[in-house]
This record gives structure tokens, C-alpha cells and sequence, in this order.
């Protein structure tokens, strides 16, 4: 790179994020809906003992979101648990084509076995945020951890720090991307798609700001546990039943 | 000491290089264009406008009100009607043009009721292998309110062989009735009163012959073949176990 190429990319780098946002304000402000962010607060809680691993949320998810279709692209998905008598534990993400479940192995070979769904945890201490170099990842007011795609330069350290998992790089914009709760399902008053289809009830989607939310009554009903709660990144989806083996 | 005139220049430069930029970004640069809450807002706002695509079960319920409250007492009634249909706001805004798909495979419902041992006990599953092959689901239970059929068990007390022979054969769904006209009385004393067994070959000729009338489910779906050729004039159960047909000997 030679000074001239410098100068100008120096010149040209502080207004660039800017002209987005005059670009924004010229398309017209928001339709003057009236949601308030900051009077939500969203979680998600998951009973264990109701999932019965059709994958009828993974499907869903991706269709709403228009997650890649490939089998290594998820914002939720299910693992099984399958716990030896020894106590070791073998899981496996169902949903990750050619790891279909050995149907040799015999039931016996496990004192137990069960279903976990998975998604991003929205943390409310997210480690994902603290180490976006460029602040393209953020959590909004009412508790949804999003990623501005404009602004993410694909360097995947979210990616390397999320402890569950969650995020992928998109292979169509090479930025990275996550579950968003639906959020533009959310902001409209419906449920999450995963919520939507799941055929049991296992998921549970609500306000922690909200007395009377369905989550609220299920966290006060349930003893609900998180995952990795040593780490303090305090997720916002709450497991009950969770088995102890479950990271 | 006196600083060396080359460094002097380059501090001027690096010095206006600085001025400009710093004047560039406090002064020229309106705030607003630089503050992170823009970018938040601006993804925030990206992230509202995307396409919903699953219009919820609720919207269904102003057209489909007969599927809506069939399923309300059965079974299924914890069932999106998208997670079987897929995603279906499209139909639900323009129900002539776009059409959801009806997962009538027999492929289908096992994603859901397959035997899996770390399903939750007391979900109701089955072993697809034994549980009444080469059927589609659907031919038995219905998709919105899937009460297992009730098989006539009259038969099946005294000819239980005969009966799980048949069901998982490919005459599965024919009643026994169909072939052998039974007399009330049989049931109660079975030698004093016989019920019919086909005699000709045009018993089996009317669901199984290349010309059989072309009308009800069972006779449709039935395999074809040329009565005055196939099998020569044998008796048809010469060569297939009526309860059994596929299996021929
Ligand atoms: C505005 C009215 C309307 C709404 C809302 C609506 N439908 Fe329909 N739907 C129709 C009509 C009309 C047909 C018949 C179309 C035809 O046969 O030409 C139909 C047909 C169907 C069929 C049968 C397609 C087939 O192959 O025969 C399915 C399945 C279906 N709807 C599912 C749904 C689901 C699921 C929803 C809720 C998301 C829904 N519909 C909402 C009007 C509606
Ligand atoms: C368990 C999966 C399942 C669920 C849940 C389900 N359907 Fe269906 N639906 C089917 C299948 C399978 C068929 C095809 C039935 C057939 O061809 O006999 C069907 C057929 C239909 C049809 C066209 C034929 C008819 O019976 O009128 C409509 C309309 C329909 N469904 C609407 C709905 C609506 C509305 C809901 C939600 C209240 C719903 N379905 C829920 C599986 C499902
Ligand atoms: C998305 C998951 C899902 C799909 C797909 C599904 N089911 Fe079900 N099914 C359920 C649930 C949940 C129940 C209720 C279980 C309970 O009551 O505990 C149920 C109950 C049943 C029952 C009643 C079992 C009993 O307790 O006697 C039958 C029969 C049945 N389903 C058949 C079908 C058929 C046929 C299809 C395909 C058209 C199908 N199911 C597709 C989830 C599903
Ligand atoms: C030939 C008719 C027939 C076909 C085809 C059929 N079933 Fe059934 N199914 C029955 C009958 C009869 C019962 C109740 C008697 C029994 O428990 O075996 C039943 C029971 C069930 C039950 C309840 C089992 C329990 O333990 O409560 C489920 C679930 C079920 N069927 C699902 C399915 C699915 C899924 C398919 C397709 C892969 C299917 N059935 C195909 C006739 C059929
Ligand atoms: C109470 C027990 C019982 C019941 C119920 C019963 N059967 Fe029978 N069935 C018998 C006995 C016993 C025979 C005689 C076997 C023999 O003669 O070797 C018989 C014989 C038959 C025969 C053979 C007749 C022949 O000429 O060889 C047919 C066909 C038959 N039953 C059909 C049925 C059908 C169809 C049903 C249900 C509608 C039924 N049975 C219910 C006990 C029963
Ligand atoms: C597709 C028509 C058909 C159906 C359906 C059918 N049968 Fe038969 N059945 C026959 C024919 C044909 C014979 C005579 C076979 C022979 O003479 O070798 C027969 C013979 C019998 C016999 C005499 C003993 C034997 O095994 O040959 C009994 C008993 C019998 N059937 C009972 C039943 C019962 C019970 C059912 C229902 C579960 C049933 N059948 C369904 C066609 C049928
Ligand atoms: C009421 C109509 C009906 C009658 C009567 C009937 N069948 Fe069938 N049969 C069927 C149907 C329907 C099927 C195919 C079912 C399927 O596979 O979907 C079938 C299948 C068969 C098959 C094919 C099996 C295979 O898949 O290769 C044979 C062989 C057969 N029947 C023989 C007979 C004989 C022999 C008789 C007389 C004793 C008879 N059927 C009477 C309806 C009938
Ligand atoms: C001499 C032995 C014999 C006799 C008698 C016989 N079949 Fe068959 N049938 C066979 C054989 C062998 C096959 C399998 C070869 C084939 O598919 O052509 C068969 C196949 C069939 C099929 C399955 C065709 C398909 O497309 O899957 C039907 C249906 C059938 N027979 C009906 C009948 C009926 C009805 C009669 C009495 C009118 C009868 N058969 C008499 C030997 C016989």
C-alpha cells in the first residue's frame, strides 16, 4: 500500500458507517409503531423432558431466517445425550447430516438418553460482544444479542468466543450471524418460529420483564438451571430438567 | 541542539496530516454520523423489516375453521399447523396462488414417531418396519385427528394368526368381511354356522382385474393383471395365501 492508497482509505473510512445511517434516515424514519424496546426483556426457557428431537424448530428456524440450507448451518439445533454406565457421555448434534444415530447400538449400552435443543443463549454478559474488535455485534434494549453485518468483518473472534457454540460465519456475506429470537417476529407480538412449531410445548418464549409472561411462570414453576453458569456470561435461556451431564 | 531540518519538515506534515484529520472528524464530521447508537439502530431496523414467513396458527384459523377445530379435540392438538405444512404466509394472503404443501408420505410422520430411545417415555412411537408397512399413514389415521383406527377385534379373538398375517400384508386394510360373508352366529358357535370363502377366480377379479371398474379407494389402488391369462385357470390362492398375497409360493 503506497501513501496515496492510505490517505485516501483514511479519508474515505469515518464517513462510510455515516453515509449508512443518512441513508437510513432518508428512507423515511421508522412507521411510528409503538414498541418500546426497553419495556421487554426476552428469554427463552426449554423443558428437556418434553423434547422429542423431530427437529420441526431446526427446520423452522431455517426457513424463517433464511440460514443456509447446508447441514453445518444452525441457530438452534438439538444434541442427544447418550450417558454409559461408566458415566462418560457421547453427544452428537442430530441435525449434522451423516451422524445419524448408530442403529446397532443397543438401548442397553446407556443408563440414560435424552434431547437437548440448543441456540444462542443471549447472554446477558455477552463474551461475543466484549471482543468484536469493530463493536458490529451488540446487545439491543430489550435483551437480544444482534450482529450489523455492515460493519462485521468476518474475523470469526465472536465466533472463537461464544462458549455455547452458537454463532456461524456465513458463507453468502462471510459475516458472522446468530439466532436473533426472531426478532422481527418478536417486535410484532409473535413467537420465535422454533417456539411456533415445536409440537410439545418444550419451548417457552417470553418477557422477564413481564409478571405475567408464560416464561416467568414457567421459571418460578421449574427449578431451572443454565448452561455454564461458571462462566457469568448469564444466559437468558433457562433448561429445566437439565441433566448434570449437559454442557 | 538543533534538530535536524528533514525532522522539522516531516512534523509539519505529520503535524497538518493530524490538524485535518482531527477537524475532519470533530468538526466537519456532523456527530450523529459517527455514533454507534446510529449503527445499533440501523441493524435494529434491518433486523425488523426481514419477511415473517410462518403466519402462526392462529391465521389459519379464519379459513380452515373445520381442520382447526377437528384437531382442537384430538391428538394433535398441540400441533402448529406450519410444522406440518411449512411456512404458509403466503397462502395465508393469497390462498389462489400459493398452495402449502400436505405431507401425505409415509416418511413424514416417523420424524415425530419413530421409536428413539431418548425420546420421553410415554410418547407415543412405533416401529415403522412393523408397524403396518407399505401403508402411508394417512390411510389409517387422520393427519389432524390421529385417533388409532379400531380394528374389529371379533375375528382376530379366535383367528389371531390370520389376523397379524393380514395386517401386515398388502391386504391390511381389506375387513375380513370383504371375502368372507360371516353369519352373526359364527361367532358364537363357529361350526354350526361357516362364513363364506371366495370360490372363482373373478372374486378376486373384481378389485384385481385389468377391466375391474376403476371406481372406490381399495379397487384404485389395487395391482393389475390379465384374468384370462395370469395364472392360467388355477384358482387364484393356489399360488397366493389370500391373507398374504405377496408372498407367493
Ligand atoms: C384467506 C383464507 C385462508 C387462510 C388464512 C388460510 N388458507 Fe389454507 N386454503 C384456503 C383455500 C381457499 C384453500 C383451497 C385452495 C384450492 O383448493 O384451490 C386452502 C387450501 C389449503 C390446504 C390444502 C392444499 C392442498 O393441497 O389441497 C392446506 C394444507 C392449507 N390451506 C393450509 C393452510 C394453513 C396451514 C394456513 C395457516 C397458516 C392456511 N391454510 C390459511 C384459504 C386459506
Ligand atoms: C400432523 C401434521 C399435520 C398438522 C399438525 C396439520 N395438518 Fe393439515 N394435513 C396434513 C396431512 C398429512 C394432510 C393430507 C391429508 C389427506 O390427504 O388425507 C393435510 C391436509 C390438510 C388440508 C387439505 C385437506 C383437508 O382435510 O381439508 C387442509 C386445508 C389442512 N390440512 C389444513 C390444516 C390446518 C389449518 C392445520 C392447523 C389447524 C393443519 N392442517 C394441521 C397434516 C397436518
Ligand atoms: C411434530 C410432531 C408430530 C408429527 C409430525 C406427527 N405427530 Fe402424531 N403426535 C404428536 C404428539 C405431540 C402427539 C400427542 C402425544 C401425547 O398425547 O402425549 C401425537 C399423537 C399421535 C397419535 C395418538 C397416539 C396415542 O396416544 O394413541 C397418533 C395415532 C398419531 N399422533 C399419528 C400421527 C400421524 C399418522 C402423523 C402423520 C400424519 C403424525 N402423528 C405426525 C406429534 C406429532
Ligand atoms: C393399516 C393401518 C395403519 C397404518 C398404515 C398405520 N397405522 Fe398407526 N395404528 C394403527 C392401529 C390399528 C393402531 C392401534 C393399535 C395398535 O396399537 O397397534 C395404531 C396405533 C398407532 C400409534 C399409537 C401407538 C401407541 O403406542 O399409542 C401411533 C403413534 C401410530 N399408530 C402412528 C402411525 C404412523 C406414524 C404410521 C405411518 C408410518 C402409521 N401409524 C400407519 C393402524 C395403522
Ligand atoms: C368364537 C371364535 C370365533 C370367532 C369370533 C370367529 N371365528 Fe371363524 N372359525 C372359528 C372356528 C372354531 C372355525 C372352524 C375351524 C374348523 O372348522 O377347522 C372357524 C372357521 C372360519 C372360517 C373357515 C370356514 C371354512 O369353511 O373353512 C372362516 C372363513 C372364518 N372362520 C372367518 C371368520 C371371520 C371373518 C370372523 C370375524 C367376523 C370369524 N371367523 C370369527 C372360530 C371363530
Ligand atoms: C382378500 C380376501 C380375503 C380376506 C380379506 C380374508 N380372507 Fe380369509 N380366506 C380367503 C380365501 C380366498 C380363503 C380360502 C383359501 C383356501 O381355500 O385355501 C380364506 C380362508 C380363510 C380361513 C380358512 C382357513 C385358512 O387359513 O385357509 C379362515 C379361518 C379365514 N380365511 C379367516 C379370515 C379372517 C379372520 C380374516 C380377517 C382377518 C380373513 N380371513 C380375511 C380370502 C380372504
Ligand atoms: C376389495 C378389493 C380386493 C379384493 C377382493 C382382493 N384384493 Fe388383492 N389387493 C387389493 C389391494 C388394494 C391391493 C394392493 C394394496 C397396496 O399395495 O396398496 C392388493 C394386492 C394384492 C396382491 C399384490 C401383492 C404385491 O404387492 O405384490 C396380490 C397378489 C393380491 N392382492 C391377490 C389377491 C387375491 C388372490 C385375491 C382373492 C382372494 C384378492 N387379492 C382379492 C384389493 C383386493
Ligand atoms: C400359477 C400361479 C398363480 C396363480 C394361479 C395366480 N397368480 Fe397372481 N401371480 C403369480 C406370480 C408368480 C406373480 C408374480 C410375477 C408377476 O409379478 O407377474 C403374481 C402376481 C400377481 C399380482 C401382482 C401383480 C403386480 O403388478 O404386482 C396380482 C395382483 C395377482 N398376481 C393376482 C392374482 C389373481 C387375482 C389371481 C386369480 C385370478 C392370481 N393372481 C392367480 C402367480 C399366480
Amino acid at each position: 500500500m503506497n501513501k496515496r492508497d492510505f490517505l485516501k482509505g483514511a479519508i474515505l473510512f469515518f464517513p462510510a458507517g455515516g453515509l449508512l445511517a443518512m441513508a437510513r434516515d432518508a428512507s423515511g424514519k421508522a412507521n411510528g409503531k409503538a414498541y418500546e424496546p426497553a419495556s421487554h426483556f426476552y428469554g427463552m426457557g426449554i423443558e428437556i423432558d418434553k423434547c422429542i428431537g423431530c427437529s420441526r424448530c431446526v427446520e423452522a428456524c431455517k426457513a424463517e431466517n433464511d440460514v443456509p440450507a447446508e447441514p453445518f448451518y444452525f441457530r438452534t439445533w438439538i444434541e442427544r445425550y447418550q450417558i454409559r454406565p461408566s458415566g462418560e457421555s457421547v453427544v452428537e448434534s442430530i441435525n449434522v447430516k451423516g451422524r445419524k444415530r448408530d442403529e446397532a447400538a443397543d438401548d442397553r449400552d446407556f443408563v440414560r438418553t435424552f434431547f437437548v435443543p440448543k441456540l444462542c443463549n443471549q447472554c446477558a454478559h455477552p463474551p461475543c460482544v466484549q471482543v468484536c474488535p469493530v463493536g458490529a455485534t451488540f446487545q439491543t434494549k430489550d435483551g437480544v444479542v444482534l450482529v450489523d453485518k455492515d460493519r462485521c468483518l468476518g474475523c470469526r473472534y465472536c465466533i472463537q468466543a461464544c462458549p455455547y457454540g452458537a454463532r456461524y460465519l456465513d458463507p453468502r456475506t462471510h459475516t458472522a450471524d446468530k439466532c436473533t429470537f426472531c426478532y422481527h417476529r418478536v417486535v410484532k407480538g409473535l413467537q420465535p418460529a422454533c417456539v411456533e412449531v415445536c409440537p410439545t410445548g418444550a419451548r417457552i418464549f417470553g418477557d422477564l420483564k413481564s409478571r405475567a409472561s408464560r416464561l416467568v411462570r414457567f421459571a418460578r414453576m421449574n427449578k431451572v438451571h443454565v448452561l455454564k453458569p461458571a462462566l457469568n456470561t448469564e444466559p437468558k435461556v433457562y433448561y429445566a430438567q437439565l441433566d448434570g451431564e449437559v454442557r | 541542539m538543533k534538530i535536524p531540518e528533514q525532522v522539522q519538515r516531516l512534523a509539519i506534515v505529520v503535524g497538518v496530516l493530524l490538524a485535518v484529520v482531527l477537524i475532519g472528524r470533530f468538526v466537519l464530521l456532523p456527530s450523529r454520523l459517527v455514533a454507534r447508537e446510529l449503527h445499533q439502530t440501523a441493524t435494529i431496523e434491518r433486523e425488523v423489516v426481514k419477511p415473517v414467513r410462518y403466519a402462526g396458527s392462529t391465521a389459519c384459523a379464519d379459513c380452515h375453521d373445520d381442520v382447526v377445530v377437528k384437531k382442537a379435540k384430538g391428538y394433535h392438538k398441540g400441533l402448529a399447523c406450519e410444522g406440518c405444512h411449512g411456512p404458509a404466509v403466503k397462502h395465508a394472503e393469497d390462498p389462489g396462488a400459493v398452495k402449502p404443501a400436505a405431507p401425505r408420505d409415509r416418511k413424514f410422520c416417523p420424524v415425530c414417531h419413530a421409536y428413539d430411545p431418548a425420546r420421553p417415555t410415554g410418547f407415543p412411537q412405533i416401529n415403522v418396519t412393523a408397524h403396518n408397512p407399505l401403508k402411508p399413514c394417512i390411510t389409517c389415521h387422520n393427519a389432524h385427528d390421529p385417533v388409532p383406527p379400531r380394528t374389529p377385534r371379533d375375528c382376530a379373538a379366535c383367528h389371531g394368526q390370520i389376523e397379524r398375517t393380514k395386517a401386515v400384508s398388502s391386504h391390511a386394510l381389506l375387513a375380513c368381511t370383504t371375502c368372507h360373508a360371516t353369519p352373526e352366529q359364527h361367532k358364537r358357535s363357529p361350526r354350526r354356522a361357516t362364513p363364506s370363502k371366495p370360490e372363482t377366480r373373478e372374486f378376486c377379479g373384481g378389485c384385481h382385474a385389468a377391466d375391474a371398474p376403476l371406481k372406490t379407494g381399495a379397487i384404485k389402488d389395487a395391482p393389475k393383471v390379465d384374468l384370462g391369462t395370469h395364472g392360467r385357470s388355477y384358482p387364484c390362492w393356489q399360488c397366493h395365501y389370500p391373507h398374504l398375497p405377496e408372498g407367493r409360493s
